[in-house]
């Protein structure tokens, strides 16, 4: 099969875009970590990391390298293929959702036109979806291939936290899809380009899905904090209740894929509310062709910052529901409001379309 | 006996501790589970036992004074009173008012910082991170108190018997009420951050109920009890060092829940304060030791004296019989007691609940083990 | 395409096997996902993406979940070898061979006349949705309430004292 010259260039800018997104996403993740640190620090009036590098700016290499060097524990009864699979399982499909996440526009290069994503599938967001969803099976098969107690109550309360969540968390995006009318995420961003006109007159308010969607938007949010496992709603991994639940047995770096996977779960979950809510990349730009192409990726990072923000914020003010409530919170609350969201903006769209 | 269980299920069996997060120290607690719901607990103790009571033997009561302090070790001031008080009461001594009153502030200072570790280790186990490090934080101000008085942090053996070791240093009354001002905002603080937040009353309202009948069966006191709804307080019901002569009042619950328990515990730190501020007040320039001679010798007798430690009522029994060593010291530590409510409390709650409830009941197993 | 095909097809068939095959549950069940989401990607090599996701998202990340959340609370072991009974014997090894003959005529005739499956012009959201609201509503509607009573069921079942 010979492959043309267009042909094989496309193929190159998709792997560069691939190896950037990776290396940037680690980095990112690292950083978050040494972030959360940070903050959570100052919130506490401590510190935090300050003896490696500038501000502890090295803390994430140092970590890592801990990491690494770790003898990797694996206790005798496990399971050991399931209890290898599970932390792969769950860094690997971390990674895989940001293939179809738009960080930016697009500019042109050598007469292609080169879109800042690594894959436009017109069914993205479905996509991120299916990934996630999978993503449980690294949690239950960890719990389970530990063969201990503990991990066990970690796995099983995991499995029911992310199926419960699951839904509020696609329902509550429904809204969103309807008005945009599509499933593409760059067709969802582009659909709130410019600003809201109200009878006739320039709000100067960014067409953003926030102003017509709130509702949908705090479940979205509240749902996907229970999604990522983070407090208030981290029982999985509630520690001083289940020691350390689903990760307890592990060790090394086996233990820091599932650390990583749970950050970048975070940063998954933060684009898609900055995608679908805060209008992605768009923001005011000025200035040169370059600055026309930089600045909405600096305006699409700058929004996911905002949420890491708001995480590690609740981190440092909230207790930990008990489980009972969270099924409660997620059942009784969180799905009938995703619902009638739904309702009520079918009904809206429906008029409007009329 | 296994109870029955729906679907005919085993009821599972879990052990927590005693190298566990939540069970603050060496307790080992056995649950046996229906799902996350809690059957029964067995409390497995002894991880961390001395044999402090076996050691008074063998020791002069001087010698003894500082084992005393490794019981409860986050309260040791109010440890080494209840002892000092315990043999002065075996000899007859009345103690210079200077010498209460100093006793008086850093017991109740003491409380303080005892309540406020617990308040944060109480927090962190129901998962809000952040109380724990502002506890600390202030925990340290008296720390600091403790240390410039007797040099000791932790474990202080701030007492002798039959007064005080060293008079107090320069500025101490400056510092205590500096400290009192420091403090009641802070507690106004702790309170914005959990007692209106609706996740902390959702995990401490109705959890580990205690009724007041059964409370008083089984000879739980302290705050656990007055969560209750009962009134008791020994510094009320019998005063010791000069407890009738300041004003304070007894912060009691109604519903004996966990979220009692912790208003009981902050209330009692607005009480402390308003404790220190009056002893402070009252210190007048004096002898800091009664009447002993230099070797303690109590006569032939056996007596018990009991204070309100900061988790209830810290008994000392000891018997002499008429030498330098005590003949038989019993502790009766409030720890140890409580601790035997957490099987009435946990029953039918949640695996969650379990560590709010081991929280609330503030043990120390130093104190539990001895 | 061609060579995806092949490789999740023999995927998915080795996948399916070693569900029948594989004596612990848990490992059956992640092969029995292994096939969902190979049957997937042959779903996008047909050109049906959203099927595909829907595919995966529901049976794999939602149905498979429920499976391996059972395996995991009744904390099932090996299985173990019966000695078989005979109506496996002289039942099922003809049902198979029917079932073999079957599906070898099938692909015959698929090969012979040369008419692979076309791919889907358009199998998105809108299409899905338009055939199953408007042409299949009833079934659709039927089988709705069918598992609203087996939940109802299970229910019942599981919940002696209500």
């Amino acid at each position: 099969m010979a492959l043309s010259s267009d042909t094989l260039f496309l193929l190159g800018v998709a792997v560069v875009k691939v190896v950037v997104v990776l290396l940037v996403l680690l980095t990112a993740i690292a950083y978050i970590v040494w972030l959360e640190r940070k903050l959570v620090a100052h919130i506490q009036s401590r510190w935090g990391p300050y003896r490696v590098g500038p501000y502890g700016l090295m803390q994430p290499m140092a970590d890592g390298l801990k990491f690494l060097f770790k003898e990797d524990i694996v206790p005798l009864e496990v399971d050991r293929f399931v209890y290898w699979l599970a932390p792969f399982l769950s860094f690997t499909l971390a990674m895989l959702t940001f293939a179809v996440i738009p960080f930016g526009g697009s500019f042109k290069l050598f007469g292609h036109e080169i879109y800042l994503q690594i894959a436009d599938l017109n069914v993205g967001l479905l996509y991120i979806f299916a990934v996630t969803s999978l993503g449980v099976y690294s949690i239950a098969l960890a719990g389970w291939s530990s063969n201990s107690k503990y991990p066990l109550f970690g796995g099983l309360r995991s499995s029911a936290q992310m199926i419960s969540y699951e839904l509020s968390l696609g329902l509550a995006v429904v809204g969103t899809l309807m008005i945009s009318g599509s499933l593409s995420l760059r067709d969802i961003v582009n659909s709130q380009t410019g600003t809201w006109h109200l009878a006739g007159t320039n709000t100067f308010l960014p067409h953003w899905n926030i102003f017509v969607q709130p509702v949908g938007f705090i479940v979205y949010f509240i749902a996907a904090i229970a999604e990522t496992n983070r407090i208030p709603f981290d029982l999985p991994e509630g520690e001083t209740e289940l020691v350390g639940g689903y990760h307890t047995e592990y060790s090394s770096f086996k233990f820091a894929m599932f650390f990583m996977a749970e950050y970048a779960n975070m940063v998954t979950v933060s684009c898609i509310a900055t995608l679908l809510f805060f209008g992605g990349w768009h923001g005011p730009v000025f200035g040169p062709a370059w600055l026309h192409v930089l600045l909405p990726v600096f305006w699409f990072a700058l929004k996911v910052f905002c949420f890491l923000f708001f995480y590690i914020w609740t981190r440092g003010t909230l207790p930990r529901f008990r489980y009972d409530q969270l099924m409660a919170f997620g059942w009784k609350f969180l799905l009938p409001v995703a619902l009638l969201n739904i309702l009520a903006t079918s009904f809206v769209v429906a008029w409007i379309g009329t | 006996m296994p109870e029955a269980t729906y679907l005919d299920a085993n009821e599972l069996v879990i052990n927590m501790g005693p190298q566990h997060p939540a069970t603050h120290g060496v307790l080992r607690v056995k649950l046996r589970l229906d799902g996350e719901r809690v059957l029964g607990t067995e409390c497995i103790i002894g991880y961390l036992h001395r044999g402090v009571e076996k050691i008074a033997e063998n020791r002069t009561y001087v010698q003894f004074a500082p084992y005393v302090d490794r019981m409860d070790y986050v309260a040791a001031v109010t440890n080494g009173m209840g002892y000092c008080e315990a043999v002065e009461k075996l000899m007859g001594v009345e103690l210079p008012p200077r010498a209460q009153y100093t006793r008086m502030i850093l017991a109740e200072l003491q409380r303080i910082a005892s309540h406020l570790l617990w308040l944060g280790t109480h927090a962190l186990d129901i998962g809000a991170m952040t109380p724990v490090f502002y506890t600390f934080r202030e925990r340290e101000e008296i720390l600091k108190i403790f240390e410039n008085y007797c040099g000791a942090r932790l474990t202080t053996h701030a007492f002798r018997i039959g007064g005080l070791q060293y008079d107090l240093y320069d500025g101490f009354e400056k510092d205590a009420t500096k400290f009192c001002d420091y403090l009641l905002p802070k507690i106004d603080e702790y309170e914005e951050l959990l007692s209106t937040n609706r996740i902390w009353m959702n995990r401490t309202k109705k959890v580990g109920v205690l009724s007041g009948k059964d409370a008083i069966a089984l000879g739980v006191t302290g705050p656990v009890l007055r969560g209750s709804g009962v009134k008791w307080d020994i510094r009320k019901v019998q005063p010791y060092e000069a407890y009738d002569k300041v004003e304070f009042e007894i912060p009691t619950g109604q519903n004996g829940d966990t979220y009692d328990r912790y208003i009981v515990r902050i209330q009692e730190m607005r009480q402390s304060v308003r404790i220190i501020r009056q002893s402070v007040e009252r210190l007048a320039p004096g002898p800091i030791f009664g009447k002993v001679g230099k070797v303690i010798k109590p006569p032939a007798a056996e007596v018990y004296h009991s204070i309100e430690a900061p988790k209830g009522e810290l008994g000392y029994f000891v018997v002499s019989d008429g030498s330098t060593h005590p003949y038989r010291v019993r502790v009766r530590p409030p720890s140890f007691v409580n601790l035997e409510a957490l099987d009435i409390m946990s029953r039918g709650h949640l695996v969650a609940d379990i560590v709010a409830i081991i929280g609330t009941l503030d043990i120390v197993l130093g104190e539990v083990d001895r | 395409m061609v060579p995806v095909f092949y490789i999740f097809a023999a995927l998915t068939i080795i996948a399916a096997l070693s569900v029948i095959l594989q004596r612990t549950p848990v490992y059956s069940a992640l092969s029995l996902i292994v096939v969902l989401c190979s049957l997937a990607v042959l779903y996008v090599s047909l050109g049906a993406k959203f099927l595909a996701v829907i595919q995966v998202i529901v049976y794999a990340g939602a149905i498979m979940v429920l499976f391996v959340l059972v395996i995991m609370l009744l904390n099932a072991g090996r299985e173990r070898h019966t000695e078989g009974s005979r109506l496996a014997r002289w039942l099922g090894v003809p049902l198979l061979a029917a079932f073999l003959v079957e599906i070898l005529s099938v692909i015959w005739n698929g090969l012979s006349s040369g008419a692979v499956a076309p791919p889907a012009p358009d199998a998105g959201p809108a299409a899905v949705g338009a055939l199953l609201f408007r042409h299949y509503v009833l079934p659709f509607e039927v089988t709705s309430i069918l598992i609203l009573v087996a939940i109802l069921g299970a229910v019942v079942l599981a919940k002696k004292q209500l």
